[in-house]
């Protein structure tokens, strides 16, 4: 078995039966579920909106090659330089690069999904510049050694006990239990940072073509401030980010915060076009995009699974799903968790190797349901399970579906193994028997009945 | 240096010679490209001006942002002294702008014009910003403001308290009718940072529970005049 | 009309009072009903194991087991979603691509069939208990059957409804996935099957016998006093 399954299966066991965690997520995100509803409530046609959302991802990724042009165009004219990496490893040296020529001596970043997808703090650290990250779920993070659990709620695993702990530990700080209290001591600590920092680095959630404006949402300012105050901006975006038009952004914009975090709108959506202009008094003197592939093109070219291009990651599938509530989000071990991570993960790094993710659903469609731009999640977890079973059958699989396949075309056959499956019933039940026994473990089965229906059915009917 | 830049639209053109599906669509008829077409199934933003402030002041207060309406400038630039007072204000800084100079002059604390002379470490330990917008969105109860309308980048979020002086007919219905004012009034000359602010900052990150002034301002007061 | 029964393969040998209580409804409303017992199973085990090569070979034969029917009527959301969504999608671009749209066409899940097709909701039953109800995912999500079944329950007469908590959860079975992952599926059984006996209804009903046999499996195995049935045998009571 891979490294990767072997970890995902000993985590997902273990947090599955753990009750208290499993309760606690759960009751965290009871508040979402109540907002979500509300904010859903005032639109005045949700599906129609989801729709509109669709199509203006649909329409810039399916057109990507002239949109991406057009975006780069307007953005190199409003004065930012534009950088591309093929994959982690350019965009990584693209970014040390800038922070050598500034001579860099502190960097502050923004949440960003696509920095932790290339490991951007490991190799900044390894080469020596302090790294803050400003979101207060990333900071709780980054302080305890541990991934996000969450893309878009990064810490929401973590009580308040642990996060006070934390902060006397780190910071100094006199322990509390008030998430006030705590907010604004990260809040005090953090404020000199961004002063002191002389690159700033962000993500992007869209980048508009038609203005060459990229547009960052958050709810805490810190982005705003990361993108204010140090003399350096860098933002790092996935090259599907872009979209078509200004107005594009009137229909993602609100649907990204009531889908994802219960909201109309998150507190800040900035749109920035380029370094401070002649006459603005504030604002980066370089502002620095790295546009990055890394696997997108891959999805791109399969038209199956290509509108897994269209998140806009807003965590609504998340949210609903499931297996992530059970399992929690670390047990994935990917940058992207729960639907969306298990969909997209194969593609970014092998589907040998992380197809697992994919098999471990029950394929309940939660996710698509709450997908704000019509993701077809649950059936593209079925497409990885094709390709997977193509790409690198085990002999178990196709030994026990053959098998299977041979008896159903065979009525006579399998009204014979019914019946000695329900003779036998019994004592199967208590062999060590693949499936089977793993089912036993937990739950129980119905007494077989003496006569199968076609059985019963023949008997009536003659 | 061999060109990323080409390859990566090598691989683009290359995949996108199959071409996708459309989503499947629930609506009555494609959407198309949104631009310019009216939204009916977005969240109202009213059908008339006096609507579209009814609904703006529901969203403030449901954002936790005050909203303040006075009839003209002279009782803006009071409630601004009087909101110094009664929040003990020490140190106010303030765009540069026509209308908010005579708002200035009345504090009676010590204030400061904060694009004249642009200082972040000064601006950092004032307790209030105050700024003027581009426009205001009742459908989502947004402010927006740009670098240019608001002092800057940094004053509209540095202070732990963000004031904005607007005026009613500043109000749009929706976000689409706000960046179309943005693209009629900008061109291709934008501001280089526009932001639109929904409440005041907020965090949910420890165990989900709503706390405000995560980084940015704890409190946001809109004074409306007209 | 012609009935033609479409009986999940589990139905048939484990639990065959639900394939029996669907033909006595369908009966009592004067329908003649047959059942091809050349019908096995509608090969979803392999499907959703991504074993799609040999599920095409159990779909095609499906084809023409039910091949001349007027409609299929099957107890099972799952099983039904399998032939109306996925057969078209797995068939799509072979020589049987329009007969498995033909059969999507023509193949009904038993509450839908019943409500939507033929336009009945009160089948003249009587169950004096009280019920709840669970949505399977497949009956929810892929045939969007949601009210069908409320519907038929709200009109036996004597019955009283509950509504309960986690109403769209699913219940962790997913076919190989309740064995594959068994802690993640009885995880999940957990909190649906922990809502259903929260209610204090005497029997959690749904129109998905597989989805029954995870719940009921669990509320089994941890002693709770409610017990799994099916839409069909609430709606073929009528004493």
């Amino acid at each position: 078995m891979d490294d990767s399954k072997a970890i995902f299966l000993k985590d997902a066991t273990v947090n599955a039966a753990d009750g208290d965690q499993r309760a606690f997520i759960n009751k965290a995100l009871g508040g979402y579920y109540t907002n979500r509803d509300l904010q859903k409530a005032r639109y005045r046609d949700w599906e129609r909106a989801r729709d509109a959302a669709s199509m203006a991802k649909w329409s810039a990724v399916n057109d990507l090659a002239n949109v991406l042009e057009k975006f780069v165009s307007n953005f190199e004219r409003n004065g930012g330089v534009v950088h591309w990496a093929r994959d982690a490893e350019e965009a990584r040296v693209i970014i040390l690069k800038i922070a050598e020529d500034v001579k860099a001596k502190a960097i502050v970043k923004s949440k960003c999904m696509t920095t932790e997808e290339i490991h951007l703090n490991d190799a900044l650290e390894k080469a020596g510049y302090g790294v803050v990250e400003s979101d207060l779920g990333e900071f709780i993070q980054q302080l305890r050694g541990e991934a996000p659990y969450h893309f878009v709620f990064p810490c929401m695993h973590v009580k308040r006990e642990a996060i006070s702990e934390l902060f006397t530990k780190h910071l100094g700080t006199a322990p509390t239990d008030s998430p006030e209290e705590l907010t604004m001591i990260a809040r005090r600590h953090l404020r000199q940072l961004y002063i002191d920092a002389d690159i700033g680095i962000t993500g992007a959630n869209f980048l508009v073509a038609e203005t060459g404006q990229i547009s960052i949402t958050e709810n805490e300012g810190n982005a705003r401030l990361t993108a204010a105050l140090p003399r350096i901006h860098i933002a790092l975006s996935g090259i599907e980010k872009v979209v078509n038009h200004l107005d594009d952004l009137s229909v993602l914009l609100p649907m990204l915060a009531t889908a994802g975090a219960g909201q109309p709108m998150t507190c800040y959506n900035t749109l920035y076009s380029g370094p401070r202009k002649k006459g603005e008094c504030d604002g980066p003197e370089e502002f620095h995009l790295v546009l990055m592939d890394n696997a997108r093109t891959r999805i791109l070219a399969d038209p199956e699974q290509r509108d897994s291009l269209h998140c806009i990651r807003c965590g609504a599938c998340l949210n609903v799903c499931p297996i992530f509530k059970n399992i929690g989000g670390l047990a994935y071990g990917t940058t992207y968790q729960g639907p969306i991570g298990s969909v997209i993960t194969p593609h970014l790094r092998g589907l040998k190797q992380w197809n697992h993710l994919s098999a471990a659903s029950s394929l309940c469609g939660a996710c698509t349901d709450a997908c704000p731009v019509r993701i077809d999640l649950h059936h593209h977890l079925l497409r990885n399970r094709r390709n997977a079973s193509k790409e690198s059958p085990t002999l178990f699989d196709l030994a026990f579906h053959h098998g299977f396949t041979f008896v159903i075309k065979r009525p006579w056959l399998f009204a014979l193994g019914g019946r000695i499956f329900r003779a036998t019933l019994p004592l199967l039940q208590k062999l060590p028997l693949p499936y089977m026994g793993a089912w036993m473990k937990t739950r129980d089965l119905p007494k077989a009945p003496a006569q199968s229906f076609r059985d019963q059915w023949k008997n009536q009917n003659v | 240096m061999s060109d990323a830049r080409s390859d990566i639209f090598a691989r683009i053109r290359e995949a996108l010679k199959v071409k996708a599906p459309k989503p499947h669509l629930k609506g009555d008829g494609a959407p198309g490209k949104t631009s310019t077409v009216a939204k009916p199934w977005l969240p109202d933003g009213g059908e008339t001006a006096e609507d579209s402030l009814t609904i703006l002041a529901e969203q403030l207060a449901k954002l936790k942002a005050v909203l303040i309406r006075v009839p003209d400038h002279a009782s803006a630039a009071k409630a601004v002294a009087e909101l110094s007072v009664s929040k003990n204000w020490k140190k106010v800084a303030y765009h540069g702008h026509d209308l908010l100079r005579p708002v200035a002059a009345a504090l009676t604390c010590e204030n400061w014009e904060a694009d004249a002379s642009f200082d972040k470490q000064r601006l950092e330990g004032c307790d209030a910003g105050i700024t003027t917008c581009e426009s205001i969105v009742a459908q989502l109860g947004s402010i927006l403001v740009s670098s240019t309308s608001s002092g800057g980048r940094a004053l509209s979020i540095l202070p732990h308290v963000h004031v904005v002086i607007a005026e009613t007919s500043q109000v749009v219905p929706d976000l689409g009718a706000a960046l179309a004012l943005v693209k009629a009034r900008h061109g291709t000359d934008m501001p280089s940072m526009l932001s639109f602010i929904t409440g005041p900052s907020r965090t949910g990150d420890i165990e989900r529970i709503l706390v405000l002034g995560a980084h940015g301002p704890k409190e946001l007061f809109l004074i409306l005049v007209g | 009309m012609r009935v033609s029964l479409f009986v999940p393969c589990f139905v048939d040998q484990l639990t065959p009072k639900v394939g029996l209580a669907t033909a006595k409804v369908l009966k009592r409303l004067g329908h003649d009903v047959e059942f091809r017992s050349a019908q096995t199973c509608c090969g979803q085990p392999s499907f959703n194991s991504g074993q799609w090569d040999v599920a095409r070979e159990g779909a095609i034969r499906a084809l023409s087991v039910f091949r001349g029917a007027d409609v299929v009527v099957g107890p099972s959301g799952s099983c039904v979603a399998m032939m109306r969504n996925f057969y078209p999608e797995l068939l799509k671009g072979t020589p049987h691509a329009a007969e498995a749209d033909d059969l999507a066409a023509r193949t009904f899940e038993f509450s839908e069939f019943l409500v939507k097709k033929l336009g009945v909701t009160d089948v003249g039953a009587k169950f004096a208990k009280k019920v709840t109800y669970h949505d399977g995912c497949h009956a929810m999500r892929e045939l969007r059957l949601k009210e069908e079944p409320r519907q038929l329950l709200r009109a036996v007469r004597g019955l009283e409804f509950i509504e309960a908590d986690e109403g769209e959860t699913c219940c962790g079975f997913g076919g190989l996935f309740s064995a594959k992952f068994p802690m993640i599926s009885t995880a999940m059984a957990q909190v649906k099957g922990g809502a259903l006996a929260r209610t204090g209804a005497d029997y959690v009903v749904s129109s998905d016998p597989s989805c029954l046999l995870q719940i009921g499996g669990w509320l089994s195995r941890e002693g709770k006093p409610i017990l799994p049935l099916h839409i069909a045998e609430v709606l073929a009571n009528d004493a």
